[in-house]
């Protein structure tokens, strides 16, 4: 029964580590078709600046919430002025151009901070489940991914900025002709999307160790992940986290780690030939 | 009857002056190949004859991408898959069968059936241009991590022990079927070469064959083509196909100059194909082999001199060539020729 329980626990964290590395990902993806194959260098950049501010001083839940995704918004926003916004509706370009800022971002740190890896140990400490231990952080975890998920749905489907941000989507000439500047717009959500990308590299700093390569073992993950959620991308891609988080922990339970993630990716495979449009390809029109 | 006939031959003459043309250019590429082949090991230390034997085989691999993406337009992200598979392959049959000659058929025959399968799955699926390049990407993942986790005495094909993250050691050398001794590191960069020259050849008897115009139509207007009569799924598989064998091709010299590990099938190793054919130029079969010279040549030698990190450089070049010269190097300075051309006419 505890086993039952903690194997529980450790698909719902294998789910939420998915829906951390794509969230920010889904929202630039889906908002304004931009493949950002920087996605990992994002995240590695959070993870730095909360390493940095924990070492150098600075309360965890601060680094964390504050000053990581404030630091990934601002690079972000000069990526977006200097780079992505000349490349709006080409969607391979996009990809190959963030594909460079990837490796550059990578050669930068690397050049700065070094090719070792680094870390902080997860706050919080530990509780116990029968004979079982779990880290009460991973829990916390996963009520993060899906607060993040719920909060990032809402806002995009019930506030008037959201609204305004999804009919740019939709239709950018309908929209400037409102009077919304469809190019504000598409920085504006470009900088959310860097800055929970931000937040999520962060927040799964303490857990997978700070390195310049951190983000490749990443980018390829939520690259799948956001790509087989389709139109609907948030809560799609909260679904297929939770369909490869799961396939992820059997297997992973039956045969080896390795396995497990070859399983993860083999559905994949799977999911876009059945369905070559992502997994929400036959919600309603409309559907967040 | 006559006026038939000579109609007919009249249709078919430009297309036999084409491949006339190719028949030219074929045995002039050859002969090149065969100069470079016997000359330059002699100009050459061992070192960096070994080391131009590994340009030569990326280069293969950098045509291959060339063809399949350039030409083609089927965004493949999987050749580092097949120049992996290539790799191991040559390695796994040279050491079991205990002759060179299985090995490299092998290492083009099993790339090749495996992206037959590949392709069937995915163009027969009608998956569009973004979501091929995830399959094909997730695909090289899938070997990434499975021999990564294949250290271990579970993990052995035939007496060939797999090796996890250090890969296959002691590959055999090439040796002429026959031959008691295996090739000299001389004679393997002749043999690379000449499969260079082959591969171009192949390339571009392909392209001048119905099959390739067929290809390129389908590439402009795949929707158009169709009406048209013409099957978009088996030509673009037969394309597929061709671009897996000669990636093999390129893993299987890859494989008698270094050992294969499964960085072969690394991300990193997919965006280096990806950047070489983009910086060379696509729709062009040169453009990807300069492409590849150029940075493989520019990051060794900062790779060396250590000054700044080839990664940086090589991110800076990436953005720099998507946002101003996308189209490549070869047409762009085919431009630039053409345009000094028509000044001095002028002047």
């Amino acid at each position: 029964m505890d086993y039952a329980l903690v194997l529980i626990i450790q698909a719902l964290s294998s789910i939420a580590m998915l829906i951390l590395i794509s969230i920010g990902l889904a929202i630039m993806f889906g908002m304004m078709k931009v493949i950002n194959f920087a996605h990992g260098e994002f995240l590695m950049i959070g993870a730095y600046t909360s390493v940095m501010s924990v070492n150098a001083g600075v309360n965890f839940w601060v680094a964390t919430f504050i000053v990581a995704p404030l630091s990934v918004a601002v690079v972000g926003l000069v990526v977006e002025r200097l780079i992505i916004r000349y490349l709006y509706g080409r969607l391979i370009e996009t990809m190959l151009a963030t594909w460079g800022l990837s490796l550059l971002l990578m050669g930068a740190v690397t050049v700065i901070f070094g090719n070792t890896v680094t870390g902080i140990s997860a706050p919080l400490g530990s509780v116990h489940i029968g004979a079982y231990s779990t880290s009460i952080y991973e829990l916390v975890l996963i009520f993060f991914a899906a607060a993040l998920t719920v909060g990032s749905a809402v806002f995009l489907k019930m506030t008037d900025i959201g609204l305004v941000a999804r009919a740019a989507m939709q239709n950018p000439d309908i929209t400037a002709v409102l009077g919304f500047d469809p190019n504000r717009i598409y920085c504006v959500t470009f900088v959310i999307g860097a800055a929970i990308t931000g937040l999520a590299g962060a927040l799964i700093a303490p857990l997978t160790g700070v390195s310049p390569g951190m983000g490749l073992a990443f980018v390829a993950k939520a690259f799948i992940t956001v790509i087989c959620a389709g139109p609907a991308v948030i809560v799609g891609s909260a679904l297929v986290a939770t369909t490869f988080g799961v396939v992820n922990t059997i297997v992973t339970f039956v045969a080896t780690p390795v396995f497990g993630e070859v399983a993860l990716l083999l559905s994949a495979i799977v999911l876009l030939r059945v369905m070559p449009n992502g997994l929400t390809s036959r919600f309603k029109r409309g559907a967040l | 009857m006559s006026v038939n006939t000579g109609a007919a031959g009249l249709k078919s003459l430009p297309a036999a002056q084409g491949f006339m043309g190719e028949g030219l250019v074929a045995g002039l590429v050859l002969a090149i190949a065969a100069a470079a082949a016997l000359g330059f090991p002699f100009v050459a230390d061992l070192y960096t004859t070994i080391n131009a034997t590994i340009f030569v085989s990326l280069c293969v691999l950098s045509l291959s991408l060339g063809l399949v993406w350039g030409y083609g337009g089927i965004f493949c992200l999987g050749q580092a898959a097949f120049f992996g598979l290539g790799g191991y392959s040559y390695a796994i049959a040279a050491i079991n069968f205990d002759s060179t000659s299985m090995g490299v058929l092998c290492s083009l025959g099993v790339p090749m059936v495996f992206s037959a399968a590949l392709g069937y799955f995915i163009f027969w699926g009608r998956i569009g241009d973004v979501y091929v390049g995830v399959i094909t990407l997730t695909v090289s993942l899938i070997f990434s991590q499975l021999l990564n986790g294949s250290a271990g005495d579970n993990y052995v094909i035939g007496q060939v022990p797999l090796g996890g993250f250090n890969g296959i050691p002691s590959t055999p050398q090439l040796t002429l079927p026959g031959a008691a001794d295996a090739l000299s590191p001389e004679a393997i960069f002749g043999i690379a070469v000449i499969c260079l020259a082959l591969a171009y050849i192949v390339c571009r008897l392909f392209l001048a064959s119905r099959a390739g115009k067929v290809m390129i139509a389908i590439r402009e207007n795949e929707t158009r083509a169709e009406l048209l009569g013409y099957d978009s799924r088996i030509i673009k598989l037969i394309t597929f196909i061709l671009g897996a064998g000669i990636a093999g091709t390129a893993g299987m010299l890859f494989a008698n100059c270094l050992t294969v590990t499964p960085n072969m099938f690394s991300l990193s190793n997919t965006a280096q194909i990806v950047i070489w054919v983009l910086i060379g130029g696509r729709g062009t079969l040169l453009g990807p082999l300069l492409g590849c010279l150029f940075i493989q040549l520019l990051s060794t030698k900062l790779g060396t001199s250590g000054v700044l990190n080839p990664e940086l450089l090589l991110g800076a070049i990436l953005i720099f060539f998507v946002m101003f010269v996308p189209s490549g190097l070869a047409p762009a300075l085919q431009d630039a020729f053409a345009r000094i051309v028509r000044r001095t006419r002028r002047g």
